[in-house]
């Protein structure tokens, strides 16, 4: 039976963006973690972690998230640990995160001038004094604007998730699809709200970024 | 304990290579196709009318806020409703030009923005003809600009294309999603594709920096 596109199905898709809010802060938080292990593992002494680190960031920026979720997905049910649409997105984002963010900080980490480092190495800091109070404040700053543009990405790649049947955004708008029948309404209102979550990010992200170059040029 | 069973998948491996053919050659021509469209909207923007930028910036700003999979089911799905009907394939290779000819937009129109005025003005100053001033100094030194930002965005667009198999288009990924349903060995199919996305661009992107130490590789003055 076609039912119209009333305020019910409306409803039922605005409803879901909790699930893809709930889903992108799992994947950041965990991302955030990850991401600053893997930061500090790719730019430490230690040839076989920073080794370790480049492989873990190579895989997972050059392959795709839907492979990534696939595997995961159908790899913790082969391991006996059942198929849990939730375990299986969020864990999947959390790595995907974790590589993409190292590889952004890692970046962020080198920009700190390596006197900076040096000094504090000199002046008798332990490396976790040196990383937590001279080397990690100066990148978080660096690091804000490209953080806030990658959000942008997990947001919309958190609608992947739709396609090992968590219900987010994007898998509401399929079902509510499959029963009303009018795709240009229901992906229409589906790409509006992704645009809504994710278009101040990106301007609050180009603006830092024009703020900091600007900054940096004095 | 889990039994690893990689049979099915070499058995039809014949069939994922297929599928990896459509895929590099889905993402050179979206590549190709969102590159023309690329430069005309770049354009546009930086010499346009105000009412023809306001529309490009929507186009680009729309594109890179929502995710491909909406895009594509709008294509696939919304579009036949004003009769336009395409098979998965052509939807694909639409899908994916829309989207990266949004990015490249941005790339392209910074290479242009990142040749300095003084730089044309002092080529006429030389002597140089319009032609001589379009390729050797705006041309060149924005391509050199601007190539790897688009090889990494080639690079990640094929990774996005994966995500045509949701449309059941034959890539990659759809081959996977194919002997899946019929094998069950889900696991081992998606590692071993996984593995060939891998292979792909590990590879693409050595060829690609391979071709810039080749071509881009003189001394720009500045």
């Amino acid at each position: 039976m076609i039912r119209p596109f009333g305020p019910n199905e409306v409803l039922f898709i605005l409803t879901a963006i909790q699930w893809t809010l709930a889903l992108s802060a799992i994947a950041f938080a965990g991302g955030a973690v990850g991401g600053l292990l893997t930061a500090l593992a790719r730019v430490s002494a230690n040839r076989i972690l920073s080794g370790l680190a480049l492989g873990f960031i190579r895989v997972f920026q050059g392959t795709p998230l839907l492979m990534q979720l696939f595997l995961v997905f159908f790899g913790l049910n082969i391991f006996g640990y059942g198929v849990n649409p939730w375990v299986a997105a969020s864990l999947a984002l959390t790595l995907h995160a974790s590589a993409f963010l190292g590889e952004i900080w890692r970046g962020c980490i080198q920009a700190v001038p390596q006197g900076q480092s040096e000094a504090a190495h000199a002046l008798g800091l332990s490396y976790f004094d040196r990383m937590k109070s001279i080397v990690l404040p100066q990148a978080a700053r660096i690091a804000v604007a490209p953080t806030v543009g990658f959000l942008v990405q997990l947001i919309k790649g958190t609608s992947l998730a739709s396609i090992i049947g968590f219900v987010e955004l994007t898998r509401a708008g399929q079902i509510v699809n499959n029963a009303t029948f009018d795709p240009f309404k229901v992906f229409g209102l589906v790409a509006l709200l992704y645009f809504v979550l994710c278009w101040p990010l990106s301007i609050l992200a180009g603006r830092m970024e024009r703020r900091f170059a600007a900054a940096s040029q004095r | 304990m889990y039994q690893f069973n990689f049979a099915p998948v070499f058995a039809n491996f014949d069939h994922l290579l297929q599928g990896a053919w459509v895929t590099v050659q889905l993402s050179f021509g979206a590549m190709l196709l969102g590159l023309v469209v690329a430069v005309l909207c770049a354009a546009g923007k930086t010499a346009g009318p105000a009412p023809l930028r306001w529309l490009i910036d929507a186009y680009v700003e729309l594109i890179r806020n929502t995710p491909f999979l909406i895009q594509i089911f709008f294509i696939y799905f919304a579009l036949p409703v004003f009769g336009l009907r395409m098979t998965p394939n052509v939807a694909a290779l639409v899908a994916l030009v829309v989207n990266v000819g949004a990015y490249a937009t941005e790339i392209i129109r910074a290479g242009i923005e990142s040749i300095a005025k003084g730089q044309v003005e002092a080529g006429f100053a030389l002597g140089l003809k319009r032609h001589q001033i379009f390729r050797y100094i705006i041309m060149k030194p924005a391509l050199r600009t601007v190539y790897p930002a688009l090889t990494s965005q080639f690079i990640f667009l094929m990774l996005t294309s994966s995500v045509v198999s949701a449309i059941s288009a034959n890539d990659l990924a759809a081959a996977g999603n194919d002997i899946q349903s019929r094998t069950f060995a889900a696991f081992e199919v998606y590692l071993v594709i996984t593995a060939m996305y891998l292979l792909l661009s590990l590879g693409f992107s050595a060829l690609f920096s391979l071709i810039q130490r080749l071509a881009f590789n003189y001394p720009l003055s500045r």
